[in-house]
Formats: C-alpha cells, structure tokens, sequence
C-alpha cells in the first residue's frame, strides 16, 4: 500500500516540475517582459537595467536554476509590475475565483449526476433524447459564446441581470449560470454513459432475478459501480477550480485568478504566470490523488491490487 | 397433478426480429427439465421472458403459469415475489454473475431479507448455513470478502446459495457450468442434484452439455431456432431421437461404448431470426426435407406416451434412424 501510493505521489511531483519548466521555457521564449512592461518607446538604458534587476540577462538555464533555487527556499518571485511577492496577488484573487467556481461545481453535480442518470433509466425516452440533447449542446457550445448569449438574453435583453462585474450577489448568477451548464453537460453524458455500462452488466439481471425491487436495484447495485468512472471526471472538474474560469470571467470583468493569468500573459509578468500555473498543477495533482484514493474506497478490487502493487 | 409451470405459445421479438415464436412447455414439481439446442435457439429467453428479465425493448407474449396463476405481465411487485422466492435463477458466467463493489454477505443476506421472515442474527446464520451447505469453507470469515476474492467454481457455489435462499420451488440453471474448468463443472453438477434431492425441488438445467443433460434430467426438451422441436423423457431422446434436429445432435456425440463411429457434423449454420425459412426452420439443413417442410412450421405433436416432436417426417425419420429403408 505504502509503495503504491508513493510511485502515485512521485509521479505527481513529477508532473508538477514539468509543467513549471514548460511554463518558464514558453514565457521566456515568447516575448521580453521588459518590453511588454515599460513599452516600445522606453530608452535603451531604462530596458537594460529593468532586464538586469530581473535577472532577464542571465542564461536560461541559470534563471531557471535560480528559479528553482528560489521555490525550494518558499521563495515564489515578485510581479514585475508593482513588486509585490507574487503569490499575493494571487492568494488574493482566489476567494472570488472559489465565490464562482465551489457553486458552480455543486450545481453541475446536482444538475449533470441526476440528469444522466434519469436519461440512462430511461433509454431512448424522449426525455433522454432531449437530455442528450442538451447535454451535447452544452458540450460543444464554448464557453465564451454561452457566456455571450446568456448576456445577451438576461441582460441586455431582458435586463434582469448584470453583464459584468462583481458589485453583488446578482453579478455572480450569469457567470455561475455559464460555469455550471457546460460542466453539467458533461457529467450528465458520461454519467448516462457509465450507467448504461453498469445496467447491461450480468449482475444487474442477477440482482434482479433475485426480486430486488428496480429502484433497489439502481441504488445499492448500479450506482455504486457506476460511481467509478464518475469520479474520474468529478476528480478532473475539481482540480479545475482555481483557474477553470478563465474565459468567464474574462467575459464578464469578474476580478479572479483567471483574469489574473490573463493579464500576467499578455505582460509577461513572469512571476505570476508561474505562480498561478504551480497553483493549477498543484490542485490537478491533489485532486487526481484523491481520486485515486476513492477509486481504492469504492472498487474492492482496486483496494486488493493497491495493497499488492 | 396440476403443473407447477405451465408456459404457452411464449413469443419475444427483439426489435421486430422473432427470437422464440411459440413455446409450449410443461414441468411438473420437483422434475429436472433438461433445455438443450444450439446458441441462440432460445433456451435462455424462454425462461428469462417467463420472468420478465428481459430488457424494456423485448416484445413477450403468451402465456407463463407458475401454480396455475399467470405471471407473465404480471406487476414488478409480484414478480420480484416469485423471482428468488419461488422460481430462482443461476447464470453462465459466475464471475460477472455478482456485483463486484458489494460483499458476499451483502448480497446473500439481500435475498434472504426479500423473501425470508429472517431479522438480526438469524439472517447472518442462515446466511453461513447455505454457504456451509454449497461448500465454501471458512464460511463465517469469507462472508465479508467480495467476489473478486473466489475462485470460479466458488463464485458460482456462493450464486448457488444465493438461489436457495428463497427457498424456491425451481431453479434454473442457465449453462451453470460451462465458463468453469472440467473438474469444477463434475463438482458443481452434483452439488445441484444433491441440494435437488434433498429440497425436492424442480430443476430446469439449460445446457448445450447433451451428456450433462442426459445423465441429471427426467426429461429433455430440444430448441431449434426459437421453437422447442422435440420433447421425451431423456433416455429415450437419447435412445431414440426422432426430430432429424434432435439425431444431429446426438450423432454429434462420442459414443462412451461400441465401435468407435465417424462423428456426424449438422450441415450448416442456424438461420438468422431476422430471415427465418418459411416452413420448417430445420428444413434447409435437413437430409429429409421434402416439399411440404417449406410450407408451414410443423407444430409439437404427440408420437408416443409422453413424447412430442414437430416434424412432418418424423416417420420417415425414425425408419432412417432403426436403418430401415426410408418408404
């Protein structure tokens, strides 16, 4: 068990170091911040010490280690743009990131799990077909063009809602709303899918060969098989709620993490882009271990091959 | 004696195509039916229609009495009664047969609260006395395990525990042994037809296994294509068959004694229930068919005491069969 559960967290470190060093190779290849920050016009000599008190002249290899180096002392860089440590302009943004995010992922899971089961419970039903429906609408639709059309709709239409923003509560439903409808979509296809596996199995005709009332049947012996490859996208959707909300917010002006990159990239602010991108991969990697740890709490066989391994 | 099933002209289409078109059958308490034919002649359907197992889209008609009462059609509440409680059911492949992600105690203990006046403790006793009764040692200590846990011929002794929970007055045993090795299969046969003998109850056994067939059952009923074409107590089938079918098969076995003899292949494959002949669905791969086979499917008919067969030719097929000139 002990050596199991190391190789996972080893290989999740792993992932965390290459998606660092991706990041600050790209950056750095990209474009020059000093440029991106002071602008064209600024003297020759102005850009030289901004690169030199940045370190921007160095060897990449050398900034890199120096990066590295810095992280291991906790040590996360500061915004080249006001000079505060990074990780707080981060840190701060969080709380209106998670104010869309945490709802949002909880209405995707009390809308897409019930929705697709329901369509999977009634095959080829017209509520499935619609259902279905929906769901490959809300799949393929990207989320800036729904965010879009729901502004349209509620406010410039109807005018109940806030287009953009973050003054009140009521500034937080359409960006929610947008959030919440494409994940939904997603969960609900592959709840229905990982269902109508689970009813085809042998043991749903053994359990109900056995008199188990139907409904009985659904709830202690599909659901639960069904479970597993739910959580796999369930676990995907979580390590998304630190950054997933990057183009919505960016559609309606909602000051979160998202908007942050967004800003960071486009002035090559070196050192929160790369803050934020260890925070994403650090929550992606977290997530996927707990859901491995699940799939060992619901599939009994995966628990005995875990403790084998 | 009234029969315990009594199933008449049961029909299932799936989508249109006919997969079992008329079945009649009878069994009486505490008879061991063999069901034999090749796969896809409707062995399992018949007996998963008759207990509403089949999936939404299935089209079943006719008619199944357990008791004299009809249960086919009948309401989800009643029939979750007779499935388990009265009729119970074990499958082909042990190993998918159970839910992985539950216990065996969960799943054993499921039954014996559905159909059993058994609460608290007497249910987790029980429960270990049907394990200790189909052989799984160290009962007490593997009702927490899970399937994965067993070997095969184990999994299919604890399904085997989880029929006689109810106390049923018939099992059937779908193709119980054929995904297990040939020791177990010895093994698993003769722990049915002892629980058989010890519980009276009627056993339908569906096995492509005609020795298996010929060796445990009363009497033998052979599916050809959705229709059941010869019917005899077995030792006469297997003495004595008559459907042109029903000698092919059994020209197909080994003989366990006498000369040694060229085995005898059918010709041809079964027809798609999608373009079934239009007579006699055997007729195309038939050495006697005449004319008058195209015509109409030949209906079960009576030839001797407690023998049926369907077959126009059954005269001619008898006398080819005692080697006598063929008319």
């Amino acid at each position: 068990m002990g050596r199991y559960f190391a190789i996972r967290i080893g290989r999740a470190a792993l992932t965390i170091v290459l998606v660092v060093t991706f990041a600050f190779v790209v950056l750095r290849l990209s474009g020059d911040p000093s440029l991106m920050i002071l602008g064209p016009e600024a003297p020759p000599e102005v850009l030289a010490a901004f690169r030199k008190a940045w370190g921007l002249d160095d060897p990449i290899w050398f900034q890199y280690l120096d990066y590295f180096g810095a992280i291991a002392k906790g040590e996360l860089g500061r915004s080249m743009r006001d000079g505060r440590p990074a990780i707080e302009l981060v840190l701060e943004r969080i709380p209106a990131t998670l104010a869309l995010t945490l709802p949002a992922f909880a209405f995707k899971v009390a809308l897409g799990i019930p929705a697709g089961i329901y369509a999977a419970l009634h095959r080829g039903s017209a509520i499935d077909r619609a259902v279905m429906m929906a769901a490959v609408a809300g799949f393929t639709v990207p989320s800036f063009v729904l965010a879009l059309l729901l502004v349209l709709v509620f406010a410039v239409q109807l005018g109940w809602l806030p287009s953009g923003g973050q003054d009140s509560w009521r500034h937080a439903i359409l960006p929610i709303a947008t959030l919440s409808l494409g994940g939904a979509a997603v969960l609900a296809r592959f709840t229905r899918s990982a269902m109508l596996e689970v009813l085809g199995q042998p043991y749903i005709r053994t359990a109900s060969a056995k008199g188990v009332p139907w409904r009985k049947v659904v709830t202690s012996h599909a659901l639960p098989n069904a479970a597993i490859p739910t959580v796999t996208i369930l676990g995907f959707m979580v390590g998304t709620l630190i950054a997933g909300a990057v183009v919505v917010e960016s559609v309606f002006s909602w000051p979160g993490v998202g908007r942050l990159l967004v800003v960071a990239v486009a002035n090559r602010d070196l050192a929160v882009v790369q803050c934020i991108l260890l925070l994403v991969a650090l929550t992606m990697v977290t997530s996927n271990l707990i859901v491995d740890f699940l799939y060992g709490f619901l599939d009994p066989r995966l628990r005995m091959k875990g403790a084998h391994a | 004696m009234p029969p315990l099933v009594s199933i008449e002209g049961l029909s299932v289409a799936f989508n249109g195509v006919p997969v079992l078109r008329g079945v009649d059958l009878k069994l009486q308490k505490g008879e061991a039916l063999g069901l034999v034919g090749e796969s896809g002649s409707g062995k399992s359907v018949t007996w998963l229609a008759a207990l509403g197992l089949l999936p939404r889209h299935a089209r079943v008609s006719g008619s199944v009495r357990l008791d004299g009462g009809e249960i086919l059609g009948a309401g989800e509440a009643e029939l979750d009664q007779v499935r388990g409680g009265r009729v119970a059911m074990i499958f082909q492949d042990p190993a998918s047969a159970l839910n992985p992600v539950l216990t065996i105690r969960k799943q054993l203990c499921e039954t014996l609260a559905l159909h059993r006046d058994l609460s608290g403790a007497a249910v987790k006793a029980e429960a270990l006395r049907l394990l200790d009764l189909v052989g799984i040692p160290d009962a007490a200590r593997r009702l927490s395990a899970y399937p994965h846990e067993f070997s095969g011929g184990q999994v299919q002794r604890i399904m085997i525990a989880m029929a006689l929970a109810g106390n049923p007055d018939l099992l059937i045993a779908d193709e119980p042994t054929t995904a297990l090795d040939a020791t177990i299969q010895a093994q698993i046969l003769e722990l049915l037809w002892s629980i058989r003998r010890e519980m009276g109850m009627a056993m339908v056994l569906i096995s492509h296994d005609l020795g298996v067939v010929a060796e445990n059952c009363d009497r033998v009923a052979v599916m050809y294509a959705g229709r059941i074409v010869e019917e005899a107590p077995s030792n006469q089938l297997f003495a004595d068959p008559v459907h042109p079918y029903a000698q092919g098969l059994i020209g197909a076995l080994p003989p366990l004694d006498g000369p040694r003899r060229r085995l005898t292949a059918i010709a041809g494959t079964v027809p798609d229930p999608a373009s079934m002949p239009g007579g006699c669905a055997f007729a195309p791969r038939c050495a006697l068919a005449a004319e008058p086979c195209g015509h109409a499917a030949p209906s079960l008919a009576p030839i001797a005491d407690s023998r049926t067969v369907a077959c126009i030719r059954a005269e001619a097929s008898r006398r080819a069969l005692l080697g006598m000139a063929a008319e």
